[in-house]
């Protein structure tokens, strides 16, 4: 199954209920605002890391590229991703659960 | 947050803080927000911006919506120092606790037109119980 | 509304700001001048320019007290006063050479 993010985890708590409520196996993309969740050294990022352990968590690059964040500042296990590579996560998966 | 000066010819001079807390790109506010600072300004108003919460974002250096399709307004700040805004205050602790540092931020300056033009840095980085002062001080 | 140049059509909106940025060119702006009744000299396309660059680097077209300071330091106090750039620009610096630029109005415009 794929989870999508788009808002701040700072300023919702959309990612911190989609890492709650998902299950071993799923893929996590972050898109739009919920890219910062993606940020290397950060309040919850320890939250993320802790997910990478049994589920996949991916980044949308030009929202990374809009932000201003370089894949140096990414927590490490994170992977960024494309628009084909996005539309290739949510064709595999069997289904997409956008968390807004 | 406004507050109401005399100034010397009797008139009254507003003094505004705009205080910035969302991410850029988004959602339209801190776009919009920047504008009404820069139209305030541009009618003489006394503008500063301070920029906390998920706001420090908006200043991150080396922003390129080329690929999403939308304007780079981060552009825009650099015009802050031309509309006479040179107080903008970034709060410390709402960087840290994004994973950011100062400098993550674009190196922003104005000239100073009381000292030849001189470049100097328009970010002025403060604690969290200083902006709450500078807060206050609007109030 | 809408401006025909040398046979082109080029959308702009109900004050003849051109809709879209990247269709300028000088042509153009000797149209949209001409039919506000004005000639474009080399003073003109100086602030022109100047304007052009401005929205380049900041993406975002200058009030005009901003221009006018602008424009004095880049092109010296004779030229950054409100009379010299009113002279040229009668409905307003900011507003008139920015229509001509193809630049949308001024933020904080007057």
């Amino acid at each position: 199954m794929l989870h999508t993010v788009n808002k701040s985890p700072f300023e919702k708590n959309s990612l911190h209920s989609c890492l709650r409520l998902s299950k071993p196996g799923a893929n996590i993309l972050l898109l739009e605002d919920g890219v910062y969740g993606a940020l290397k050294g950060s309040d919850i990022s320890e939250d993320i890391e802790a997910s990478l352990a049994d589920r996949g968590v991916y980044v949308l690059g030009p929202d990374l590229k809009a932000r201003g964040i370089h894949d140096d500042r990414l927590i490490d296990g994170v992977q960024v991703v494309d628009y084909a590579g996005f539309v290739k996560l949510a064709v595999d998966a069997p289904r997409v659960q956008s968390w807004l | 947050m406004v507050t109401e000066d005399t100034n010397h010819e009797g008139g009254q001079v507003k003094k505004f803080l705009y205080l910035n807390r969302r991410a850029p790109h988004g959602t339209n506010y801190a776009q919009e927000g920047l504008e009404v600072a820069l139209i305030g300004a541009a009618f003489d108003q006394d503008v500063a911006m301070a920029y906390t919460d998920d706001g420090v974002f908006q200043l991150k250096k080396d922003q390129d919506t080329s690929d999403i399709g939308t304007k780079n307004f981060s552009a825009t700040y650099g015009a802050l120092g031309d509309y006479d805004v040179t107080r903008v205050y970034v709060e410390l602790e709402s960087l840290a606790r994004r994973g950011l540092t100062k400098e993550d931020l674009m190196p922003l300056v104005y000239e100073d037109e009381d000292d030849d033009w001189e470049e100097k840095p328009l970010i002025r980085f403060v604690s969290e119980a200083e902006l709450r002062d500078i807060i206050e001080e609007h109030e | 509304m809408s401006l025909e140049v040398n046979g082109k059509a080029y959308e702009t909106d109900e004050e003849g700001y051109l809709a879209n940025l990247s269709e300028w060119n000088l042509d153009l702006a000797e149209a949209m001048a001409k039919e506000d009744g004005c000639d474009l000299t080399e003073n003109h396309w100086e602030v022109v320019n100047f304007l052009r660059e401005y929205y380049d680097e900041y993406q975002i077209a200058p009030a005009v007290r901003v221009l006018t300071k602008a424009i004095g330091k880049r092109l010296g106090k004779d030229k950054g006063n409100s009379k010299y750039l009113y002279e040229l620009f009668p409905y307003g610096p900011a507003k008139q050479a920015c229509k001509y630029a193809g630049l949308p109005k001024p933020t904080g415009c007057v």
